[in-house]
C-alpha cells in the first residue's frame, strides 16, 4: 500500500482540504441546480412582492416565532389538500426572505389561511385564542393591539429586499410609507395601492382607526397568505416542476 | 500502517513532557460554562414543554411566549451546552494528543471562550426581545452571525495551529472529527446566514436566499448542524474519552478511517429529507432520502467502534457510572441513527413529518447521545482537571444516570405515541369519506403525552442538577489526586 492513509493523517492541511472537498460535494449537487434549472419554480400568474403592510406583518410573524408551531407548506396529500387547500407551489414563496415553510404543526398549516376567517376573528383569536377555540394551546398576543407599528423605515426594508432579489420598483419604494397607511384605512383611495399590489386586502383590520398597530400588520399578512394564485384557471400540467 | 492509533500510543502521550504548558484553565472554564448553559437549556425546555401542556404558562407576555422561548431552548441546548462541551473538550484533546499547548497562547484561547459566551448572550437575549432571522437553529441576526464567524475562525486557527506543532507523527482520530466539525460548521454557518441588513445600525436583515432555495440551504445547514455539530464533534469526544475511561485502545483503526470519510461525505446530502412532499423538486427529495438511508452504515460503523472499544473491559460498565454514560450515549446514537434513516423514507416521512415524532427523534439524539456523551466526558474531565482522585460521590453519578435515563425513556416514548397518533388522526377519513378529525381535536388528544413529556424533561433536568452539585463538591472538597508526575489515569497498555 503506497498510497496510505498515514499520508493524510500526518498532514494537517491535506486532512483539512480533503475534508472540505468531501463535505462540499453533496451541497453543490443539491443546491446549485435549484438556481439554474428553470422548472424549479413554476410559472404561474399572480405571485407578487408583499405590500409594505404585509411585509411588516410578515416580520412580526417571524419575530414571534410563529414558524415554530405553524407550517406554510401544504404537501401533496389528499387529506392535506382537503384540509388546507391546493398543495403549495414553489412559486408562492419565491419572494420569501426567509422562507417560512416550517417543520412542525403544533397548530394548523397557514399557507392558505388568507380569507378563511374574518379580520375580527383573527384579532379576537390572536388576543385570546381560547376564547374562540377552547382546546387551543396557542399563546395570547393581545400586546400586538397595543403596539403601534413602526413603519417610518419601510422604504429601507423594501430596498433591502430588492438587494436580495425581490423586484420592488422605484415607485413601490417611494410610496412604501404611504402604502402602509392606505392599506390600513378603508376610507383612503386604494386604487394606486391595488395597482402596485393586486389583491391586497384594504381594511382597518383591528377596528382601531386611530393608529396602525402591529395587529393590523399581522392580520393583513395572514389575510393574503395563499390568495395570490388563482387555481381555478390552472391546468395541473402547468405546475410540473 | 496500523501502528498509529491501535497501539494506544497517542493517548499514552500525556506524560510529563509538556504537561505544565497545557492550557487547562480554559478547559475548566468551558466545562463550567457547559454545565451552566446545560441547566439553562434543560430548564427552558421543561418550561416550553409545560407550555404545550398548560398554555397559561405562556403568561401572554411578549417575552415569554413559546415562539420566542423555543429558539432559546434549542440554541442553548445545541450551541451553548453542546458548543461549550465541544470546544472545551477539543482544546483538552488536541493538546494531549499532540503533546503541545494550545496554539496562540492563553490569550487567544480565552478570546474564544469569552467571545463564544458573548455570542450566546447576544443571541439568547435577542430571541427574548424578538430579534431573529426566523430560520431554525440559525436564528441569530446578522451582527451576531458576524461575531460568531470571527470567534470561529480564531477557534479554527487555534485547533489547526496546535495540530501543526504536534510532537506526534500522526493526528489522532478524535482530531479528524473535531477538525471536520470546525470546518464544516464554518461553511454551513456562512452560506446559510448570508443576509442584507436593512441598516448597518439596525438589527433586522433579510436573508439572501428565498423560498425553495432558502428551504434547501436552510436544511442543508440544519441537518448538518446535526451531522457535524451534534455528531462529528461528539464522535471526536467519543474517540478520546471512551478509550481513556475504559483503558482500552479504539476497537478498529480501519473502521475509524472508513467511518470518518463515509460519514462526512454522506451526511451533507441528507438535508432534503426535511422537505419531503413539499415544493422542493422531487429529484432533490429522492437524493436526500437515498443518502439518508446510506448514512445508516457509517453511523453504525461509529457505534460499533465506540461500543466494541470496551472489549475486555465490559465489567467497568457495572462499576463505573461515568463510563456507562458514554457507552449508553453510543447506544442511543445507534438507535437514533437507525430511526433517522427510517424517518427519511418518504412513505414514513409522510406520516411523521410535522408531528412530535420528529421532536422525539431529535431528543433521543440530543439527550441520549449528545448530553450523555458530554456527561461522561465531564465526569472524566472534572477530576482530571482539578487534580482529584475521583468524583465526590459515585452514588450521585449513579442517581444522575438512572434519573436521566428514565427521563429520556418517558420523553421519547410519549413523543412516539403522540406523533404517530397525530399523524394518523390528520389523515383519518370517516365512512362517508370526510376527514374524521378537525385539527383542534388532534391538539386536544396530545395533552396527556405533553404532560408525560414535560415530566420526562423535568427528570432530565434534575439529573443535571445532581451532576452540578457533585461537580461543585468535587472541586471544593474532593480528595486530591496523587502528585504531579504520576498520572492519575494511567492508560492501560
Amino acid at each position: 500500500m503506497k498510497l496510505s492513509h498515514a499520508l493524510i493523517e500526518k498532514n494537517v492541511l491535506l486532512l483539512a482540504v480533503l475534508s472540505l472537498i468531501t463535505v462540499s460535494i453533496g451541497g453543490l449537487v443539491q443546491i446549485v441546480p435549484l438556481f439554474t434549472v428553470e422548472t424549479t419554480i413554476e410559472r404561474v400568474e399572480g405571485v407578487r412582492p408583499y405590500s409594505p403592510l404585509e411585509l411588516a406583518g410578515r416580520n412580526i410573524y417571524v419575530r414571534e416565532g410563529c414558524y415554530t408551531c405553524h407550517s406554510q407548506m401544504i404537501r401533496t396529500f389528499r387529506d392535506e389538500v382537503e384540509r388546507y387547500g391546493h398543495y403549495s407551489l414553489a412559486a408562492e414563496s419565491m419572494f420569501d426572505h426567509p422562507f417560512q415553510w416550517g417543520s412542525k404543526r403544533t397548530g394548523p398549516d397557514l399557507a392558505r389561511v388568507g380569507g378563511k376567517y374574518s379580520h375580527d376573528w383573527h384579532v379576537q383569536h390572536l388576543k385570546d385564542p381560547r376564547a374562540l377555540v377552547p382546546e387551543s394551546i396557542m399563546p395570547g398576543y393581545a400586546f400586538l393591539s397595543d403596539k403601534p407599528l413602526r413603519f417610518d423605515d419601510m422604504a429601507e426594508h423594501l430596498k433591502a429586499n430588492r438587494a436580495v432579489g425581490v423586484p420592488y420598483t422605484d415607485e413601490q419604494i417611494a410610496q412604501a410609507v404611504t402604502d402602509v397607511r392606505t392599506q390600513a384605512d378603508p376610507n383612503a383611495d386604494g386604487a394606486d395601492l391595488l395597482r402596485r399590489y393586486p389583491k391586497a386586502v384594504v381594511a382597518d383590520f383591528d377596528g382601531n382607526p386611530a393608529e396602525v398597530t402591529e395587529m393590523d400588520a399581522l392580520v393583513a399578512y395572514l389575510q393574503m397568505l395563499g390568495t395570490l394564485v388563482d387555481f381555478t384557471d390552472i391546468n395541473p400540467d402547468d405546475l410540473k416542476q | 500502517m496500523s501502528v498509529a492509533i491501535t497501539g494506544g500510543a497517542p493517548y499514552a502521550a500525556a506524560g510529563p513532557v509538556a504537561r505544565e504548558e497545557y492550557n487547562e484553565a480554559v478547559v475548566k472554564a468551558f466545562m463550567l460554562a457547559a454545565m451552566f448553559w446545560g441547566i439553562a437549556a434543560f430548564a427552558v425546555g421543561v418550561l416550553i414543554a409545560s407550555q404545550l401542556a398548560f398554555p397559561a404558562l405562556n403568561f401572554d407576555l411578549e417575552w415569554t411566549t413559546f415562539g420566542r422561548l423555543r429558539p432559546l431552548h434549542t440554541s442553548a441546548a445545541i450551541f451553548a451546552f453542546g458548543g461549550n462541551a465541544l470546544i472545551g473538550s477539543s482544546f483538552y484533546v488536541v493538546q494531549r494528543t499532540c503533546r503541545a499547548p494550545a496554539w496562540g497562547g492563553p490569550e487567544l484561547s480565552w478570546f474564544v471562550f469569552f467571545g463564544y459566551q458573548l455570542f450566546i448572550v447576544l443571541a439568547g437575549t435577542g430571541y427574548l426581545l424578538g430579534i431573529t432571522q426566523g430560520k431554525e437553529y440559525a436564528e441569530p441576526e446578522w451582527y451576531v452571525d458576524l461575531w460568531l464567524t470571527l470567534v470561529w475562525v480564531v477557534y479554527l486557527l487555534i485547533f489547526g495551529g496546535t495540530l501543526m506543532k504536534r510532537r506526534e507523527p500522526h493526528i489522532y482520530v478524535a482530531n479528524w472529527f473535531y477538525l471536520a466539525f470546525i470546518i464544516t460548521v464554518a461553511l454551513l454557518h456562512i452560506v446559510n446566514n448570508l443576509a442584507v441588513p436593512v441598516s448597518f445600525v439596525g438589527l433586522k436583515s433579510y436573508t439572501a436566499w428565498a423560498g425553495v432555495q432558502d428551504a434547501m440551504i436552510q436544511w442543508w445547514y440544519g441537518h448538518n448542524a446535526v451531522g457535524f455539530f451534534l455528531t462529528a464533534g461528539f464522535l471526536g469526544m467519543m474517540y478520546y474519552f471512551i478509550p481513556k475511561a475504559a483503558g482500552r485502545p479504539v476497537y478498529s483503526y480501519r473502521l475509524s478511517i472508513i467511518h470518518f470519510w463515509a460519514l462526512i461525505f454522506l451526511y451533507i446530502w441528507a438535508g432534503p429529507h426535511h422537505l419531503h412532499y413539499t415544493a422542493l423538486p422531487d429529484w432533490t427529495q429522492t437524493l436526500g432520502m437515498v443518502f439518508s438511508v446510506m448514512l445508516w452504515m457509517p453511523s453504525w460503523g461509529g457505534m460499533i467502534n465506540g461500543i466494541m472499544t470496551l472489549s475486555g473491559a465490559w465489567d467497568k460498565l457495572r462499576t463505573d457510572a461515568s463510563l456507562r454514560f458514554s457507552v449508553t450515549a453510543v447506544g442511543f446514537y445507534g438507535m437514533s441513527t437507525f430511526e433517522g434513516p427510517v424517518m427519511s423514507v418518504k412513505a414514513v416521512n409522510g406520516l411523521s413529518h410535522y408531528t412530535d415524532w420528529t421532536i422525539g427523534h431529535v431528543h433521543s439524539g440530543a439527550l441520549g447521545w449528545v448530553a450523555f456523551v458530554s456527561f461522561g466526558m465531564i465526569y472524566y474531565l472534572v477530576p482530571a482537571l482539578w487534580k482529584k482522585k475521583a468524583m465526590w460521590s459515585k452514588a450521585l453519578v449513579e442517581w444522575h444516570f438512572w434519573v436521566s435515563t428514565m427521563g429520556i425513556v418517558l420523553y421519547i416514548t410519549s413523543m412516539w405515541v403522540s406523533g404517530i397518533m397525530q399523524g394518523l388522526m390528520w389523515r383519518a377519513y370517516d365512512e362517508l369519506g370526510f376527514l374524521q378529525y378537525s385539527f383542534v381535536e388532534t391538539v386536544a388528544a396530545m395533552h396527556p403525552y405533553y404532560v408525560i413529556r414535560a415530566f420526562g424533561g423535568l427528570l432530565f433536568l434534575i439529573g443535571a442538577l445532581l451532576m452540578t452539585y457533585n461537580v461543585f463538591r468535587t472541586v471544593r472538597s474532593g480528595e486530591a489526586a496523587a502528585p504531579e508526575g504520576v498520572p492519575a489515569f494511567a492508560p492501560a497498555e
